[in-house]
């Protein structure tokens, strides 16, 4: 690692830092720095408003937001490299359609739906089910796909394959969502927007564990990654066991897809963007650098999505999803317009 | 030298491919050996199996039958690692990575010796170094590689190869993309590469003429599955080349280890002159499909004079001259197509 690339990590850890306290001061009532430092330290009175506020509703929001803007980053990364293809995303193989249904099957079918009866019978309501349903439709998508794609030597062909899973499963979700009444429409809709308000300390007590291990794991794999750059077979003629890692990385990558999907809902845009910022920033596509850079971005990406989507303060909140696009799509194309540099070639 | 001297060696080896119901054999009881320093080019008509015979050799597919040994030890029962520490492998196709500079994908050669991470220890950028240098290109190290030419990029590719300190490195046709110049340097790169070292080298190439003057032993695949191994003049001795190459349309040249185009028969011709411009007159007239009377055959009713300023050119029906060589490929074109 270069003397350069420390320093554009540490601003980038510096910048994620900022933006975290950010996130704790500003929100729909703004609380002055003070306040803020107090709740953090734990030196609060009983029943003052801000340090509650700090601590149960923006403390893990601010950290769900940070490990979902990691694991998508870090993911969109495995996958970009993976597949070659600057357009893929933790979600490539299916897996946020699989969701998708999931979610679609409780919430626009729950009362009636064998799916919410489940739900039911295992004592499980509202968000939790919600997150169950997400995560079983998700798994079942990645294990179809992944079965598939082991007989299958392209990894182009596998790309496919999932863009097509995805494809016919969103198709069932559309049938689904047609055939639904209009309130249900509704919570569905929200479900749509993305969020990081959902997850309280107690899911965060799954969630967190559940990133953090994802990441780390997604970490050791720069090796790997980095042999990937040349082309399956040269990092085959190099002593990566293709097909193994190929199978791992797919799998590590959409589980944080997967999870994050479960708790926040489907968000789409960082897991692409992020990636391409971080080679845009440091101009290299080494994989040694570029994982602690895409889990510093990504945090700090999702960060300010989720301090943006606040600002209307009284008038509501911005959907997440809208966003992290609205937001995200100019600075990607001025930083790929800026010079070929860093972006994947292909 | 003695048979378990050899650095790669295939026992009674079948390559091919098989699917679900198929087994297609593309060659059979393949018995095939390198040494250390032996620099071996590998000929053969296209789709006759030049690559997946390397292929296989190179374990990146599997054999159909018969096994190829790495330093007397089976392929099959080799780790990968343990692979890529033997065998570096060098393709024809163009690497598309952006933002990684030489030394960076040289440094990835080290990937089955460095550690989990990938992080190189002293002894890695030692060999980086070593192999930067053997391939010369030192002076690109700091470059993007993805802004380099198509023959710098084989020589970094080479050098990646080099880095995982193979003893035996094999090349699918690697000068497939490069110009002239760079197929040359390249193949000379190579040849430098077994003299300095105890490194066997195994190339397949298109290039005939550059790998019978470059390359220790030439195998040939022949048409019908049978390969021709022997030193490059051996093997243009016993005709085997122009089993394995010629056409309708060219011939192979023994003396000259060439081919050549046939372009029908407009006559016979004699040549008068010596030196550079006697031999280009020659190259004109067979271009132009004119046999070329060898020295006391019967006097020809054409006879081309190579001059210090131009030719002349002497028929029955008279005399024309001039100063270059267009203007004689002209003239005998005119002549054909009149007659």
């Amino acid at each position: 690692m270069s003397r350069r690339d420390a320093t554009i990590l540490l601003g980038l850890a510096l910048l994620t830092s900022v933006v975290f306290l950010l996130s704790l001061a500003l929100g729909s009532t703004p609380l002055p720095w003070r306040r803020v430092a107090a709740a953090l330290l734990g030196r609060t009175r009983d029943g003052d408003f801000a340090s509650a506020v700090v601590s149960i509703i923006r403390l893990p929001r601010s950290m769900t937001a940070m490990l979902a803007g990691a694991s998508l980053g870090i993911a969109g990364l495995q996958m970009q490299t993976l597949f070659r293809n600057p357009l893929a995303d933790p979600f490539a193989l299916g897996i946020s359609s699989g969701a998708s249904l999931g979610v679609a099957l409780v919430v626009l079918g729950s009362g009636s739906g064998p799916a919410a009866a489940f739900g039911t019978a295992m004592g499980m309501r509202g968000d939790a089910l919600i997150t169950m349903a997400a995560i079983v439709g998700a798994a079942l998508v990645l294990g179809l796909v992944l079965i598939v794609s082991s007989r299958i030597a392209n990894p182009t062909t596998v790309l496919i394959l999932g863009l097509m899973c995805g494809y016919a499963v969103s198709a069932v979700v559309t049938v689904l969502v047609g055939a639904s009444q209009p309130e249900r429409l509704l919570q569905w809709a929200q479900w749509g927007f993305g969020s990081f308000s959902g997850v309280t300390w107690q899911r965060l007590r799954l969630f967190g564990p559940l990133t953090v291990f994802g990441v780390l794991i997604a970490s050791t794999t720069t090796k790997q990654l980095n042999a990937l750059l040349l082309g399956e077979n040269y990092a085959r003629s190099m002593g990566l066991a293709v097909g193994r890692a190929r199978l791992l990385t797919m799998l590590g990558a959409s589980v944080l897809g997967a999870v994050v999907t479960a708790f926040c809902g489907p968000i789409s845009f960082l897991g692409i963007a992020v990636p391409h910022l971080c080679r845009g920033l440091l101009g290299t596509s080494d994989h040694r650098v570029l994982v602690p850079a895409v889990v510093l971005m990504g945090s700090a990406a999702a960060l300010t999505a989720q301090i943006v989507s606040l600002l209307p303060g009284e008038a509501g909140v911005l959907p997440l999803n809208a966003v992290t696009s609205l937001m995200g799509a100019p600075v990607v194309v001025a930083v790929l317009l800026r010079g070929r540099r860093g972006a994947l070639a292909g | 030298m003695m048979a378990s001297a050899a650095a790669l060696r295939t026992r009674d080896l079948a390559v091919g491919y098989r699917t679900r119901r198929t087994r297609r054999a593309v060659l059979e009881h393949v018995n095939l050996a390198v040494d250390s320093g032996e620099l071996v080019c590998l000929l053969g008509a296209n789709g006759i199996g030049k690559s997946t015979l390397l292929r296989t050799i190179a374990r990146m597919q599997p054999p159909l039958r018969g096994s190829v040994e790495l330093g007397g030890a089976d392929l099959r029962a080799v780790s990968h690692a343990e692979l890529a520490r033997r065998l570096g492998v060098v393709l024809t196709e163009r690497v598309a990575v952006d933002a990684l500079t030489v030394r960076q994908i040289v440094g990835l050669g080290r990937y089955p010796h460095s550690g989990w991470f990938g992080g190189l220890a002293a002894r890695d950028r030692a060999a980086v170094d070593w192999a930067i240098e053997a391939v010369g290109v030192r002076h690109l190290a700091a470059r993007d590689f993805s802004r380099l030419s198509d023959g710098e990029r084989q020589r970094v590719m080479i050098a990646r190869a080099l880095a995982q300190e193979p003893v035996v490195l094999v090349l699918d046709e690697p000068t497939a993309f490069l110009d002239v110049p760079s197929r040359v340097e390249l193949m000379g790169l190579l040849r430098q590469l077994t003299r300095d070292r105890p490194i066997a080298v195994v190339v397949s190439t298109h290039d005939l003429e550059l790998a019978l003057r470059t390359a220790d032993t030439i195998w040939l695949l022949m048409p019908g599955g049978d390969i021709v191994t022997g030193a490059p003049e051996d093997v243009v001795l016993c005709g085997a080349i122009g089993q394995a190459f010629e056409g309708r349309q060219i011939r192979f040249h023994q003396e000259e280890r060439s081919f050549r185009l046939l372009t029908g028969k407009s006559g016979v011709t004699a040549v008068h002159g010596a030196g550079l411009r006697a031999s280009l007159a020659v190259a004109v007239l067979e271009r132009e499909g004119f046999e070329v009377a060898t020295a006391g055959a019967a006097r020809p009713a054409l006879a081309v004079h190579a001059l210090d300023a131009g030719w002349r050119l002497c028929t029955d029906e008279g005399e024309c001259r001039g100063t270059d060589f267009a203007s004689l490929a002209a003239c005998l074109r005119r002549r054909r197509t009149g007659s």
